[in-house]
């Protein structure tokens, strides 16, 4: 199944997903600027992601977790959210989402 | 838990065994093999307390891979450590950070950012992903304004005494600074992207007081642009949905949007560095600088993996070479604590 990742360039890549990858994961297997640094613990903000509107209706909810960490991101829309609390799976073959300010590495 | 061994900030210089930067699980676990070799060490950490990540990152998530415990939270993990090494008494550098490392004849000598020198033959980098610094929002020029008026920490509150403030994020630290600061400014506000906050229930609610008697305001908005020159704030313009953009009057910005971390000046200490870790050998984890070495996730090698239990391996191995060094004329005879009355008595075992 196929992520849709653009960076803060601007630049879209397709990357390959597998079942049960958080987004993050696949996101930083590739190589790409996301520094998420607490590993997946939902403890840092720095996978903060803009979810594609057509995308965010079909995702799961955010826990209160996910929305209190987003405290410490940048630039949170409502389309925001954390890539490490966002599992893959059939029925998110395609997803688009946009890297956001803030989480690059050094 | 055992009281820990804290000395006093910018005092030195202290001479010791091993100077180990990190104080995370595994720089306090190297302080345990270190010990067992009779080898002495003072621990440096940005933290103001001991468990690097463990403390700051999740002291309250489960860790479930630590060998023999089950399930485990970062807090929980300190302090068994803690336990663990305090027969060993280590000293504490807490709050500061391992700024230069420099060759004194036979030793190292490591001085951090507030003064305190520390001198030994053997150093332990531990330091994880580097040191836990405050987060710089990506706004357009504010490096222009940091140290003037925008500041990411508060050292003395005195500084910011008749100041008409902006306070920025939801966290503790920005709800316990606005609570702080509020009666000592000239005026305050506090600007959050959603209206509701992380921080402390009743910091929420001692603001929301604040508010309600006018002493404060409170602004649900997003920072867009700062405004002012020389480094001199003069208003920072925000966006909210209902108002849209609109300027608010400060001279003074404290942006509170938690902590991440940076290698910092380990990077200037002359050590090979590859994407921002430590090569070292897989023997004794030494860097290429001999009496250098590098254990836990800070450290690369073939095959790598960033586990704490990887990283207390490294410090068994890295505490042979370490006590070689140290100590070059004594044999040391591989014991194990289950039977070795001598290292049962170190351990304090009656």
């Amino acid at each position: 199944m196929k992520l849709v990742v653009t960076d803060r360039a601007g630049k879209t890549q397709e990357l390959e997903a597998l079942e049960g990858w958080r987004v993050m994961e696949v996101i930083r297997d590739y190589g790409l600027p996301i520094k998420a640094e607490c590993g997946g613990a939902c403890a840092c903000a720095t996978c903060h992601v803009y979810v594609d509107e057509a995308w965010l209706a079909k995702l799961y909810p955010q826990t209160d977790e996910e929305i209190d960490m987003l405290d410490e991101a940048f630039e949170v829309q409502d389309n925001s959210r954390l890539s490490c609390q966002i599992l893959m799976e059939d029925k998110f073959d395609g997803l688009q989402v946009t890297l956001a300010p803030g989480i690059e590495p050094d | 838990m055992a009281e820990l061994n804290i000395a006093a900030d910018g005092s030195g210089p202290h001479k010791t065994d091993v100077i180990i930067i990190g104080a995370g699980p595994v720089g306090l676990f190297a302080v345990f093999e270190l010990g067992l070799l009779d080898l002495k060490a003072h621990l440096i950490d940005i933290l103001d307390r001991p468990g690097g990540q463990c403390a700051e990152l999740y002291p309250e998530k489960p860790i479930y891979d630590i060998p023999g415990l089950p399930v485990v939270s970062g807090q929980e993990l300190t302090d068994k450590l803690l336990e663990q090494i305090a027969p060993f008494n280590a000293t504490y550098h807490f709050s500061q950070m391992a700024e230069s490392l420099e060759r004194v004849g036979e030793s190292f000598r490591i001085t951090t950012d507030i003064g305190t020198v520390i001198e030994a033959p053997v150093v332990v980098i531990a330091a994880g992903g580097g040191s836990f610094v405050p987060k710089k929002p990506p706004i357009p020029g504010i490096e222009d304004f940091e140290g003037k008026s925008v500041f990411y920490a508060v050292r003395k509150m005195d500084q910011f005494k008749g100041k008409n403030i902006l306070v920025a994020g939801g966290g503790d630290s920005a709800l316990d600074w606005t609570i702080n600061l509020q009666p000592i400014a000239k005026s305050l506000q506090l600007v959050h992207q959603r209206d509701g906050f992380r921080a402390a229930p009743a910091s929420v609610n001692e603001m929301r007081a604040l508010v309600d008697q006018g002493l404060m305001k409170l602004h649900i908005a997003k920072i867009k642009k700062l405004n002012g020159a020389d480094g001199q704030l003069s208003s920072v313009t925000v966006e909210s949905k209902d108002s849209g953009e609109f300027d608010i009057e400060c001279d003074t910005l404290l942006p509170f949007y938690g902590l991440t971390m940076k290698l910092g000046p380990i990077a200037n200490f002359g050590l090979n560095l590859d994407e921002n870790l430590i090569p070292v050998d897989t023997e004794k984890f030494e860097t290429n600088e001999a009496g250098i070495f590098a254990i836990g996730d800070i450290n690369a090698y073939p095959g790598k993996l960033k586990l704490i239990l990887s990283g207390f391996h490294e410090a068994a191995l890295m505490a042979q070479k370490a006590k070689a060094i140290v100590h070059p004329d004594e044999k040391v005879i591989f014991q194990y604590t289950t039977s070795s009355t001598k290292l049962q008595k170190k351990l304090g075992v009656r």
